[in-house]
């Protein structure tokens, strides 16, 4: 510890060369950072406990619907107080590049949102209107709708019997809002009758792509869940209770892998801060012979500035990485927030601070390897003579 | 006063790719306890290359070195590098004092070696930079001092371990007459008051006048012997 103000001097020793290396070890453990929250959050544990809400869906797949009926049994379990179900639609808006997250959703599944406002005369219209859609706010501003209007979407999956085709036709009898800016990614959806959808789909009737389930305690709703789960055990409809963040999670996991996009961006981003550390730490110690020749002729023995060469590329790589991390543990809030929590990060966990440190050390320590080690056999004669 | 170094058959040889360069022949040199001894000779005659042998920075390739009775030549690197901090300061003609760091903490530095607390290597270094005259730039950096003011630093950097054995290459090589009269004062004064034994490698007659014996070296060999 005596020796700290040596290796902090020579660290600072070129500052502007120090500071670019160090805002790119920022910049490099900022993107980790927030990548493994990314990927924590996207690979969320089984435990639901603590959950207010739960998500049922088939076992199998995303995709696999479940029978109508098993809505009524999930209902009688114990500390279930409510149960909907909503099926996926897949809606796009006159072109195919507008996807409308659209749901078909037994009546009291707003009952079960009450983070979503709609106005009492407004419920009771939509209830009325077999038809009936409810928009939220931000989609309806999106494409210019208003209650009242009539509105044509097309199922990428299911035809429609009245139309003949893909085409469905809604009318809006409601736009509803999201109660806080955290749930603003709710008013992207559009709601309608499941009854609706039950009759006028193509393909058969009486199936549900998952329920939601309102938990009285959510102290206990992983005993909740395993007893849902158990009324369909060794069925063709298996299922799984889970939160929505993992409902989420496996929603988006669908699409893309996102465990090996983070490996891979952080494995280039590591490659590369690699060399540019090496670099300058292989640069710092050449520049340098001769005060640590010095350091030797006092007496420092060889092992000691090793030590000491190996200690500045560790603490270069700890400060670059610790501010970094520091500043994801500032911004991921606010992340998770503007996602209208679509991206599920609140902060940075225990874990990637581990992993993060872990990084850190080990790659101060690969970077100050050779320059530490030419510096343990440097001859003290020859780097006095500059030779 | 006794003999605190004694050489004896000492050679030096250099590899330089396959052919070998014997740089020093047969050195047999007493220097006596107290003593301050000028090194002269025309470059590339060997002086530096046996004051970091007498300095135990380099190993002899045949013959004896004894310091105060010890073998150096028959240590170790790690105990060489004990016996350099506790027995050898060094001054250089580019002073090679660390640019980051303070006069003070430049001062401080082989303190760091000791068992001295914090507090100890402060002081002790606050009295070396007093004993050099340069109590008052302690907080600044080699680059805000002149060469004559950062040399001293170095013998202040040098002496503040309280060893027995200074040995100078060439000290006021690079430094204008007052400033290399005041460093070579100052040696004097380390030499008489404070019975630094001195070792002392130089060009300049002038120099060499400091000093209590003058030796020549030419091509690898002592011309004029010692008369204590
Ligand atoms: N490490 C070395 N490798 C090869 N040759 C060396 C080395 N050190 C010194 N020499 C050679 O030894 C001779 C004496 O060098 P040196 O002791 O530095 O002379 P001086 O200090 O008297 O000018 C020179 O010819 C020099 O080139
Ligand atoms: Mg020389």
């Amino acid at each position: 510890m005596k020796y700290l103000h040596l290796i902090w001097a020579a660290l600072f020793r070129r500052k502007t060369r120090t500071l670019l290396t160090l805002v790119s070890i920022i910049a490099a453990f900022l993107l980790f950072g927030l990548l493994n929250s990314v990927r924590l959050a996207f690979s969320a544990g089984d435990s639901v406990d603590g959950a207010g809400r739960l998500i049922v869906n088939s076992r199998m797949s995303m995709q696999n619907p479940l029978p109508e009926s098993l809505g009524a049994r999930i209902a009688t379990v114990p500390g279930v107080t409510a149960v909907a179900s909503s099926n996926w639609f897949g809606g796009v808006y006159q072109d195919p590049r507008n996807q409308v997250v659209s749901f078909a959703v037994s009546q009291n599944y707003i009952d079960l949102y009450p983070e979503i406002v709609l106005p009492a005369d407004q419920r009771a219209a939509w209830e009325r209107t077999r038809t009936g859609a409810i928009v939220g706010a931000a989609l309806a501003k999106k494409y210019g709708w208003k209650v009242g209007d009539k509105i044509p979407l097309q199922s990428t999956i299911f035809p429609s019997k009245a139309s003949g085709n893909n085409t469905w036709t809604f009318d809006i009898t409601g736009i509803f809002h999201a109660k806080s800016e955290q749930d603003a990614g709710r008013e992207q959806l559009l709601l309608f009758h499941w009854k609706y959808f039950d009759e006028n789909n193509a393909f058969g009737a009486g199936t549900v792509h998952w329920y939601v389930v309102k938990v009285a305690d959510p102290a206990h709703a992983d005993a909740v869940a395993t007893t849902i789960d158990a009324i369909s055990a060794n069925s063709d409809h298996e299922t799984k209770a889970q939160t929505e963040q993992a409902f989420q999670a496996s929603f988006i996991k669908q699409l893309v892998n996102i465990g090996l996009i983070v490996v891979s961006i952080m494995g280039a981003v590591f490659f590369t801060l690699l060399l540019l550390t090496g670099n300058t730490m292989m640069q710092a110690v050449r520049e340098r012979t001769s005060e640590l020749a010095v350091l030797k002729t006092i007496g420092f023995s060889s092992r000691s500035v090793q030590v000491m060469v190996l200690a500045e590329s560790v603490l270069l790589l700890l400060l670059g990485g610790l501010i970094g991390l520091a500043v994801v543990s500032l911004i991921v809030p606010g992340i998770g927030a503007a996602s209208g929590g679509m991206i599920p990060v609140h902060g940075v966990s225990a874990s990637t601070w581990v992993i993060g440190i872990a990084l850190m050390l080990a790659i101060g320590v690969i970077v100050g390897w050779i320059p530490a080690w030419r510096a343990m056999r440097l001859n003290i004669v020859d780097a006095l003579s500059g030779r | 006063m006794g003999t605190l170094i004694e050489i004896r058959d000492l050679a030096k040889t250099y590899e330089r790719g396959k052919q070998k360069v014997e740089v020093l022949h047969h050195v047999n040199l007493d220097i006596a306890e107290g003593d301050f001894l000028a090194l002269m000779g025309p470059s590339g005659s060997g002086k530096t290359t046996l004051l970091n042998l007498i300095g135990g920075l380099d190993a002899p390739s045949a013959g004896s070195i004894g310091v105060g009775g010890q073998r150096i030549d028959q240590l170790g690197a790690g105990a060489l590098a004990r016996w350099r901090a506790s027995n050898v300061g060094f001054i250089f003609q580019f002073y090679n004092l660390m640019p980051m760091l303070s006069a003070q903490r430049n001062v401080e530095l082989p303190l760091l070696l000791t068992k001295l607390s914090a507090a100890q290597r402060r002081k002790n270094a606050s009295i070396a930079l007093q004993l050099v005259g340069l109590a008052d730039r302690a907080s600044h950096k080699p680059g805000e001092l002149s060469g004559g003011q950062q040399q001293r630093v170095a013998i202040a950097r040098a002496i503040v371990s309280d060893p027995t054995l200074l040995v100078c290459d060439e000290p006021t090589g690079d430094l204008d007459r007052q400033s290399a009269e005041d460093v070579l004062g100052l040696l004097q004064q380390l030499n008489r008051e404070h019975g630094k034994t001195i070792v002392m490698v130089t060009h300049d007659p002038k120099a060499a006048e400091y000093a209590t014996h003058t030796l020549h070296l030419d091509k690898g060999t002592l011309v004029e012997q010692a008369t204590a």
